[in-house]
């Protein structure tokens, strides 16, 4: 995250662009439509104002069937998908293992994160993780652990050349971690050097703490390292996690590029056809409280820009009122014509970067964002055109012009989500660990094609509630003057870091949220 | 290992090769590129995965381009490019271009009163600038808005953006495959005849975009701040979002201007990848492109950059953690070094084999993050090579510094090894065919090969001169270019703790 920042701002320093990254919450298909302020008079007005554009003729696109890939389930529950693409000579895998950072104690958050690092960089009982380094880029090839909330993975990608040496060493490290010290305390002070800037960034600090008051601080997806959590972390704690966890039954492993899928079988067999079975992992129960409405304010004395976040509860993507969501998002915010664009954007001239839409997620209710970031001065009419937005999806519902635009842009891009082999495996495995049916995508077609205004008009009642919303703030207290306070009740959060355990703070008072 | 590790290493590099040669035998099969009439560079590449293409354009003007006082205006025209033309985007042209006439007059007579230096008017400048916004609110009344945009998205077209760099700016999405006619129509008018409209509140919408990456991120203030005291002659010293006072003042006739002279065909190449065939492809494309009128390609050169005959820095006293960045003057992209330079890049930084890695990160457990890279701002006129490291918790610039340093001397004094040079040699041919199995990753690769060494086999061909790096080439340039007269520092240090705010740098972290 912090490499991605800093990098990110030295390389990116000279690459500016016309749109930001999208604020929205994670969506399958891409960006809105829609041009309100327009829609009463415009689609006539267009259509003798673009003749030219309506001469274009565009022919039906080819019949396309994406190559799905092959599913094998060992009788040890190991699922595995084969996905053969002979376009380049390379092969890699991905191996997904159930149970996460959600899972680990409260008093060790961090574990998750450094077990992420040291199960590669660790090494194997025979290699240290050093020596595997050398082997794997002397070859341009690469295996890497990573952590995730629900999951964490384990990947390879070489040449085709090399994939029996680079197969075998990841069994290595699949089978026989060592987790070495010198690793663990490497990742470790990675660690704190998150820790340590975390309040460095304002994207940093918006991130989380809009976690927090959308899930209630007590949920799993809102806890952060601290030094105290990380420093409590220990080699035995990251064995133990491998070895309850890293068992065939919880594991999907997707390989794709260019092999033959009967020998990749038959090597894949013989590698996990002998791994005995365990015990599933059991999920953590969950809680989500959304913090009251209100004003929370988080002060940054070095901005000339607020950072404004509002949030709630969104839905599962197992919930029917899905497809209906994902149209009203598409009209409401995120693409280059979405109402939250236009009005706060083009219209108002108050942001570069806004958007946002009812969240969802695979597993659990997705968090709600509607975000922008505004100069100081015009932070509280900004919260005000924000909320005045969403307002306006209730009492000013889609006309059936919005409808087909938005529904158009879901419908036409569909092809996207399937036209790379890659592509199609990751949503596959996907459905897979969430337990969603294989020709999810077909239903989301279906689900979307169906969508009536009534639909959008209805859970933006149900799900929108612009009155109820906690309003987070990162802003300059010096620059603000008193239009926060106008907007209602505002709650400070202290952000103030937890010095390392037996050091004093040297901050002063740093009272609990 | 190591020895059994150069022996396989080799064995790769007899397996990759001819792979190579196959790989640059069948994208000549599939690979066209066309120069127009009007001197517009189209390339066509096939790709029969799925029935959907992407394309760049890389227009060859970027903020190095800005005029005087005009800083930002290369990006602000890229953001105007979303603004339509006279028949998308607009309820009634005629109407709004008498407006839009009127306006540019009012704001240029405004700007005048404003900047005056003497005997200003403050009434006369109320009434001037009240006059200017009364006519952006009338103009308003003619647009739909993001209709450019909208008609993309609706038809499916993903990914749309655009970038505005130092050297060049760039255009890009993917549509469907039966849209190809509608997206040559889309992307030849916005080049052809685009409309200034809503210039002045996009104007605003900019300089939230500077706010953002700038004024209110430290690195950003910091890499601001390190690249103007690096340049002191080559534009490379302005940053590409502007200055805020040009940000308040340039004009939407400015930006036409800027528009006229530099986009013109002859300054412009297309790339295209995805499943299209040249007999349906180019009948649209000449169709649709040919209409932009023709002038002849501007001038690029440029103020250059005097040699630098001592140290500079810039120091930045933040609430923020410490950070250090170190740039030395290069030349361009198109030096005979240029190869020698991604050796240096590679062997410093890539990966956890790098040598700023193992010492910084690894070994001496100062940094977090340590690594070299060259392109800071631009390639295209001589840049820096830059180095910079974020320290671990209680750790200074100073031995940031002083650990760099010792990885350069080493890179000065002694051999890279064998296994070292061939390591940069199979990554870099690994990177390429990594590289060439998406749409938008070749369309992109395929312009700037094209664009910038006339020759989109350049992406194949660039393996020769890595495979010509020796040695003694990186050690003779790591001497000529990493000397103290030629450096530039620029760090962020701890100014002071803040009520109640932050950990400050001095506190430890935990004992292991």
């Amino acid at each position: 995250m912090m490499k991605r920042t800093i990098l990110g701002a030295l390389i990116a320093y000279a690459s500016i662009s016309v749109a930001a990254a999208q604020t929205a919450p994670a969506r399958q298909i891409p960006p809105p439509t829609s041009v309100p302020q327009a829609r009463n008079e415009a689609p006539q007005q267009q259509a003798q104002q673009n003749a030219e554009l309506s001469q274009i003729k565009i022919p039906k696109l080819p019949p396309f069937t994406p190559q799905e890939p092959q599913r094998i389930q060992l009788a040890n529950g190991m699922v595995i998908f084969l996905q053969v693409d002979h376009e380049l000579p390379l092969v890699g895998g991905t191996m997904r293992v159930r149970g996460g950072a959600t899972s680990e104690p409260a008093d060790k958050t961090g574990l998750i994160s450094i077990y992420g690092d040291v199960w590669r960089t660790g090494g194997t009982k025979t290699k240290t993780g050093d020596q595997m380094d050398d082997f794997l880029e002397a070859r341009a090839a690469k295996i890497e652990s990573n952590d995730g909330d629900d999951s964490t993975s384990l990947s390879f990608d070489c040449l085709k050349g090399d994939f029996e040496d680079v197969f075998n060493l990841f069994l290595d490290v699949l089978h026989n971690p060592e987790f070495r010290e010198d690793k663990i305390g490497l990742a470790k002070r990675q660690m704190y050097t998150v820790i340590a800037r975390r309040n460095d960034d304002v994207e940093s600090i918006v991130g989380r703490e809009a976690i927090r008051l959308a899930y209630g601080p007590g949920n799993p997806y809102s806890r952060i390292p601290e030094y105290a959590t990380v420093n409590r972390v220990t080699r035995e704690d990251m064995i133990q996690w491998h070895a309850t966890h890293v068992q065939p039954q919880n594991i999907i492993f997707g390989i794709y590029g260019d092999f033959d899928p009967k020998a990749m079988e038959a090597r894949l067999r013989k590698a996990f056809d002998s791994w005995p079975k365990g015990k599933p992992v059991t999920e953590p129960v969950m809680t989500f409280t959304t913090a009251l409405p209100g004003i929370y304010f988080v002060s940054k004395d070095d901005v000339n820009q607020s950072s404004i976040q509002m949030v709630s509860l969104g839905i599962k993507r197992s919930n029917p009122d899905y497809y209906a969501v994902e149209v009203m998002n598409q009209i409401l915010g995120g693409g280059f014509a979405s109402r939250l664009f236009e009005t706060i954007r083009s219209k108002l001239g108050l942001a570069y970067s806004v958007g946002g839409g009812v969240g969802t997620a695979w597993d659990r209710p997705g968090i709600s964002r509607f975000a922008m970031a505004t100069k100081s001065a015009t932070t509280g009419e900004s919260v005000k055109a924000m909320k005045s937005e969403l307002n306006r999806m209730l009492t000013d519902p889609p006309n059936a012009e919005e409808m087909r635009r938005s529904k158009d842009a879901i419908l036409n891009s569909f092809i996207f989500n399937f036209d790379d082999k890659e592509k199609v495996l990751a949503e596959r495995m996907r459905y897979e660990f969430y337990g969603y049916p294989p020709d999810f995508l077909e239903r989301y077609r279906a689900g979307i094609e169906k969508v009536t205004v009534e639909d959008v008009n209805r859970v933006a009642h149900k799900y929108l509630h612009p009155d109820q919303l906690p309003t987070l703030v990162v802003g300059n207290p010096g620059e603000l003057g008193n239009q926060l306070t106008a907007l209602g009740p505002v709650k400070t959060l202290d952000i103030s870091i937890p010095p390392p355990p037996g050091q004093p703070t040297k901050t002063g008072a740093a009272p609990g949220r | 290992m190591r020895k059994f590790g150069k022996f396989l290493s080799l064995a790769i590099l007899f397996l990759v090769v001819p792979l190579f040669a196959q790989d640059l035998a069948s994208f000549e099969k599939r690979t066209e590129v066309r120069k127009l009439p009007n001197g517009l560079t189209v390339i066509l590449c096939q790709r029969h995965e799925a029935p959907v293409f992407s394309f760049y354009t890389l227009v060859d003007a970027g903020s190095v381009q800005d005029p005087k006082g005009e800083t930002g205006l290369a990006h602000m025209f890229e953001h105007m490019a979303f603004k339509g033309t006279p028949t998308i985007g607009t309820k009634d042209y005629a109407a709004e271009k008498i407006v839009l006439a009127k306006i540019e007059e009012v704001y240029a007579e405004y700007i005048r009163e404003r900047d005056r230096m003497v005997n200003r008017d403050p009434k006369k400048i109320a009434e001037l600038e009240k006059q200017w916004k009364d006519l952006v609110n009338e103009a308003d009344t003619y647009v739909v808005r993001n209709q450019f945009g909208e008609i993309v998205e609706e038809n499916g077209g993903v990914g749309m953006n655009a970038g505005t760099e130092e050297d060049d700016t760039v255009y890009f999405y993917s549509m469907p495959v039966n849209r190809l006619e509608l997206w040559a129509y889309l992307e030849s008018s916005r080049f052809a005849d685009p409309v200034m409209r809503e210039f002045y509140k996009e104007r605003d919408v900019v300089y939230e975009e500077r706010r953002m990456r700038i004024d209110s991120d430290p690195t950003g203030r910091l890499v601001e701040q390190f690249v103007g005291t690096a340049f002191q002659a080559s534009p490379y010293r302005n940053p590409g979002i502007g200055w805020p006072a040009d940000l308040r003042t340039f004009s939407a006739t400015d930006a036409i201007n800027f528009f006229h002279k530099y986009y013109t065909p002859s300054n412009m190449y297309i790339a295209v990848v995805g499943d299209l065939y040249p007999d349906q492809f180019w009948p649209v494309v000449e169709k649709y492109f040919g209409q932009i009128p023709s002038h002849p390609k501007p001038d690029e050169r440029i103020t250059q950059e005097p040699p630098q005959n001592s140290e500079r820095s810039v120091a930045l006293q933040e609430t923020a953690q410490p950070l250090y960045v170190e740039g030395y003057h290069r030349p361009s992209y198109l030096s005979p070094d240029d190869a020698v330079y991604d050796a240096i890049t590679d062997l410093m930084s890539n990966g956890r084999t790098s040598r700023l890695y193992r010492s910084l990160v690894r070994d001496k457990r100062i940094a977090a993050i340590a690594a070299g890279f060259s392109g800071l701002p631009g390639q295209k006129y001589p840049h820096l090579f830059a180095f910079y490291a974020v320290p671990l918790p209680g750790h200074t610039n100073n031995e940031m510094r002083d650990a760099i340093h010792a990885e350069i001397e080493r890179l000065k004094k002694e051999d890279v090894s064998d296994e070292e040079l061939q390591m940069f040699k199979t990554r870099a041919r690994a990177s390429i065919i990594r590289g060439l199995g998406n749409n938008p990753g070749l369309a992109t690769s395929l312009a700037i090969m094209q664009a910038r060494y006339g020759d989109w086999r350049e992406l194949f061909r660039q393996l020769d001169r890595i495979d010509k790096v020796t040695k003694a080439d990186i050690r003779r340039v790591a001497n000529e270019t990493f000397v103290e007269s030629n450096r530039t520092v620029g760090i962020i240090e701890t100014a002071q703790i803040p009520r109640g705010a932050q950990a400050g740098p001095g506190q430890q972290p935990p004992a292991q």
